[in-house]
């Protein structure tokens, strides 16, 4: 039933608009029935975007190919997860998806916060509102997913690089990052239209921007190894412009939930950290338009539209009229204290700060500039993989130092002595690790060397905080050292969790450096019963199998892997043909070794009528290190997403001494 | 059709409903304004921050030291103030006082927590 979608979507759009104008009215002249009126509008907005999702999801898994979006997405023969998949695989389902996340975290974060932060949220509801507004007028005007057509026999089916499981995480993900970023973004516009930027938009927000952070991050990585294991070009990330739009918002998130501390600690940073969340929340947008707006060349671009002149149109108006809230609100900003040393972690944060923010732009800089140069020469010209790599390099490197130092440095003033003292045991791992790696040969690419010695003195001081800290509470009265090291955690998870998350980037640097600056490759053309060599492995091409299965006809090479006198088993790689879609896409082989790492990576690029096959095949050292990376990323963003309830206590308390009302 | 339209109709009705209720429940409410804080309130509530922070700082300054990531010597140099910010803080909020009292100044001069 289209019409229910479509009507849906149309009392959502009423309801965004009712709770922008009536939101912003009983904000501007104070009325309390008009603002909880708002707050009920946004509220029913996600119920009633709810109900056209609904219908949809409903329309998908009947394979109800009168709408449009369901014949143009799936067919009968795709497998039930990829048609529930195909709900945000194409343009109008995944704006479907942005708006239905949206209006539940707007709800969720007014329902959440009003107890203690009501004199923002009235102001929280219009910013909110402002952004539904848009993407349910797209939805309803330029976008619908609930176009009709004659239906016909059977759908075009899914791209098939499409369909992976990965495509039942990454893409959700990912979109629960960008839209997650719309909540700091409105509170803190919030708090300046309520004049009130004290800390108290960043306490609410905290846990929301920690939230999208996390699941961008996550979502990231599913997708490297989505195109490492299906993309089939031997690499993981490759800079494409749809890659980097989820990077840019991560980095700029990134910065924020750093200097972020300083404006809670110390009262400073407060123009930065504003401009910070409108940036992110500004990528997250630019995200967003670069996926589903095909304006560049991208492996993930799989439509072209016509929306991206409204995502164009609504990026400046939102960066326009942001940026002159916050000059509007400019005096009420400036900080109430000042850098007391250089020598103080508040003043190691700006580095990090600038660093990130530094390397965000040098990507967006990369990703704009085809369209740029076409504009103005008429002829696009993209920035390769060097110009990306170079700048990682730069102001990478420097970036996973700081990560060691900031965490040991005291807030507001440190001695020289007391550095000496602190960092002595670090700078020796590192040093001698440094050492050890070059009599072992890892100087055969610097950079790679530089981020193994830069890793090993950040591991160091996050052992070494673990270890005082747990002694610490050891000596404080915890039974015993298992207790101590919970205590430790659960007493400052936001401190400790974010240990957790430097160490999977400590991970994350050694697996992409090893497997970028160290790997190998060898390429050969090989008949049955042929054999090729990379390092100390040897593949014997055994044979050439052809079987169907449910919606493509499998094609795959079996090889004989051993390493020495070692047999290690066989490892298949060969090629997908899908039926509906008439396409083919890569098929790998991998074969992972557990204690080392490493992993041998096979494509079979081109395979010939008499059965001979052209192998690509790749050793790629310590490469699974970035997959487990994203485990301990994980647990050590749910170390510090934890709620803390003496925190909510506190903050309601305070709410309480000065005497605003309970909730009503 | 006529089944889509009903549970449109309905949807919207529902909705409606949702968003006229505060109006509903209390048609003639005693005060319809918005809690606006004065001056004073907006005093105190930075000084009830500017007490958080500090008292925050101490306590982790504390446990730095105790694990040794913050030496004798910055410890010395860092509590005091520290200790100063919190009960300047703490004295101004006192509410027999509040309100009336003028507020303390840091060292920079500032108003403690004074107005951002």
């Amino acid at each position: 039933m289209p019409e229910l979608g479509r009507a849906a979507l149309l009392v959502t759009l009423g309801l965004a608009t009712y709770a922008l104008v009536a939101g912003a009215a009983g904000a501007h002249l104070g009325r309390r029935r008009l603002a909880l009126s708002a707050q009920n509008a946004l509220i029913a907005a996600f119920f009633s975007t709810l109900v056209a999702a609904g219908v949809l999801l409903a329309a998908l898994l009947r394979h109800d190919f009168s709408f449009t979006y369901v014949a143009r997405t799936t067919s009968e023969a795709l497998p039930t997860g990829y048609t529930i998949s195909a709900f945000w695989g194409g343009q109008e389902g995944s704006l479907l998806l942005w708006l239905l996340v949206l209006t539940g975290f707007g709800a969720a974060a007014v329902r959440l916060n009003r107890g203690w932060a009501r004199d923002l949220i009235v102001w929280v509801v219009p910013v909110f509102a402002a952004v539904a507004v848009f993407f349910s007028f797209l939805l309803v005007a330029v976008a619908s997913p609930f176009a009709t057509q004659p239906a016909p026999a059977d759908g075009a089916g899914m791209t098939p690089s499409l369909q992976n499981p990965y495509m039942l995480a990454h893409p959700p993900l990912l979109y629960l990052g960008y839209v997650g970023l719309t909540v700091p973004f409105a509170f803190c516009l919030g708090a300046l239209l309520a004049g009130r930027p004290d800390e108290r938009w960043l306490v609410a927000t905290r846990r929301w921007t920690l939230f999208a952070w996390t699941a961008l991050g996550v979502g990231q990585l599913l997708g490297a190894h989505w195109a490492y294991v299906e993309v089939g070009w031997g690499g993981y990330y490759a800079w494409d412009p749809v890659e980097n739009a989820a990077l840019m918002p991560w980095l700029a998130a990134t910065a924020f939930l750093h200097s972020v501390m300083i404006q809670e600690k110390r009262g400073m940073l407060r123009v930065w950290n504003v401009l910070l969340v409108i940036l992110a929340f500004s990528l997250s947008l630019f995200g967003t338009f670069l996926t589903r707006s095909g304006v560049v060349n991208s492996i993930h671009s799989f439509t072209q539209s016509s929306i991206g002149p409204w995502f164009l149109g609504f990026i400046a108006l939102t960066v326009g009229v942001s940026l002159a809230i916050v000059f509007w609100r400019l005096p009420q900003l400036r900080s109430p204290t000042k850098l007391e040393s250089p020598i103080s972690r508040e003043a190691a944060f700006p580095y990090n700060n600038l660093l990130l923010l530094a390397l965000c732009l040098t990507i967006l800089w990369g990703v704009v500039y085809p369209v740029l140069s076409e504009a103005v020469r008429g002829e696009a010209v993209v920035l390769g993989r060097s110009y990306y790599d170079f700048f990682l390099r730069i102001f990478g490197l420097p970036l996973l130092l700081l990560m060691g130092i900031g965490p040991l440095v005291a807030w507001r003033r440190a001695s020289f002595r007391s550095l000496v003292t602190t960092f002595r045991w670090p700078t020796l791992v590192a040093v001698l690790t440094g050492l050890v790696l070059l009599v072992l040969g890892a100087g055969s690419s610097v950079p790679g060397l530089v981020a193994y010695t830069f890793a090993a003195f950040v591991a160091a001081t996050i052992v070494l905080e673990f270890a005082r800290g747990t002694r610490a509470r050891k000596a404080l009265g915890a039974d015993s050292w298992p207790g101590a090291f919970y205590s430790l955690l659960a007493r400052n998870r936001r401190r400790y969790g974010g240990y957790v998350v430097h160490a999977s980037i400590v991970i994350l640097a050694v697996g992409i450096a090893g497997s970028s600056a160290f790997d190998s490759v060898a390429e050969a053309r090989l008949a049955r019963g042929e054999s090729m060599r990379i390092d100390d492995y040897t593949l014997l091409y055994r044979s050439l199998d052809e079987r169907v299965v449910e919606n493509a006809t499998e094609i795959r090479a079996t090889l004989a892997v051993s390493r020495g006198d070692r047999e290690l088993g066989t490892l298949e790689a060969g090629k997908n043909a899908y039926t509906v879609e008439q396409q083919v896409s890569n098929e790998v082989g991998i074969r992972s070794d557990p204690l080392t790492g490493e992993d041998l990576f096979v494509i079979a690029e081109q395979i010939d009528p008499d059965g001979s096959v052209y192998f690509r095949v790749f050793v790629k050292p310590l490469v699974n290190l970035i997959w487990i990376a994203g485990f301990v990323f994980v647990v050590g963003s749910l170390i510090a997403l934890w709620p803390d309830a003496r925190e909510q206590r506190r903050l309601v308390e305070r709410t309480r001494e000065i005497g605003l009302p309970a909730t009503r | 059709l006529t089944l889509a339209l009903v549970l449109a109709a309905l949807l919207a009705v529902v909705c409606v409903v949702v968003v006229a209720l505060p109006f509903i429940r209390e048609p003639e409410p005693e005060s319809d304004t918005l809690h606006e804080l004065d001056e004073d309130e907006r005093r105190r509530l930075e000084l009830l921050e500017t007490r958080d922070r500090a008292l925050a700082a101490l306590k982790e300054l504390e446990f730095d030291h105790r694990t040794g990531t913050i030496s004798d010597e910055d410890y010395r140099t860092l509590v005091g103030p520290l200790r100063r910010e919190a009960a300047n803080a703490l004295r101004a909020l006192e509410p027999s006082r509040a309100g009336k009292r003028a507020v303390p100044e840091t060292r920079e001069g500032r108003p403690t927590g004074g107005r951002i």
